[in-house]
């Protein structure tokens, strides 16, 4: 029985689950308004001479 | 050894960045919004960023820092949210013997913030107690506290108890429970 009164099988049975959960979102595609964003950001980056430097 | 750039890291993580958020909003364009601002300011900030140390920790506290930001500012929205939330929690999970992945999601949700955050920082990412308590500004018996309060919280939402804890779910966590329950905490 663990300090949170849930005992050994049920605690890995739920941390399993939070993995899962967390995983199946993992392989979720990246939505493209944040590819987009990253493409402005790289542009500007790119642009910007203190950035080169870094 | 070559030290990978900065930026390149940051898109390695986004992945983890956004299901992060998801775990925090419960609600997809908040969450994609949330990655948004998150991305901004950690890519004009990659300055500020120690290299060496955990950029996946330094992302997850910019993220919940905008979260937790954003619901001060809309605090009455959230309280709908929250109304919202209480009439779900009235519906006990509908598995008659079967723990399935829907009701762990249903009973994920209706955990409080703080205990959702420290399950999925802790839980789901593998950052140590230590590593959560310094991404959310609290002390590490904070984070044990809630980590243990959420888990009872979720055994008593999914009705899990000595003798059916296992019996109650699919072969695939069956296996995951085998190969990593034993050392997950």
């Amino acid at each position: 029985m663990g300090k949170d009164g849930t005992n050994d099988k049920a605690r890995a049975l739920i941390d399993a689950n939070l993995k899962r959960v967390f995983e199946e979102q993992l392989e979720a595609d990246l939505p493209d308004s944040l590819k987009d964003l990253l493409e402005q950001l790289r542009a500007q980056s790119d642009g910007d001479p203190q950035d080169k430097q870094k | 050894m070559t030290t990978k750039d900065p930026r390149d890291e940051l898109v390695d993580h986004l992945p983890a960045l956004r299901a992060f958020a998801l775990s925090l909003t419960r609600n997809g364009s908040i969450a994609d919004d949330m990655v948004q601002d998150t991305v901004v300011k950690a890519w004009t900030n990659l300055d500020k960023f120690e290299k060496g140390t955990n950029m996946r920790a330094w992302l997850f506290t910019i993220l919940r820092n905008t979260f937790y930001s954003n619901r001060r500012k809309a605090k009455r929205e959230v309280a709908d949210v929250d109304g919202v939330f209480t009439n779900n929690m009235a519906e006990k999970p509908a598995h008659d013997g079967k723990l399935q992945m829907t009701d762990f999601r249903k009973a994920f949700a209706q955990l409080p913030d703080e205990q959702r955050e420290t399950l999925i920082l802790v839980g789901a990412n593998g950052f140590s107690y230590e590593e959560a308590a310094g991404m959310c500004g609290v002390a590490v018996g904070t984070i044990k506290s809630r980590a243990n309060r959420g888990r009872k919280h979720l055994a008593e939402l999914m009705h899990l108890d000595e003798n059916d804890a296992i019996e109650m779910t699919d072969s695939a966590t069956v296996a995951i429970v085998a190969s990593n329950g034993s050392s997950a905490f």
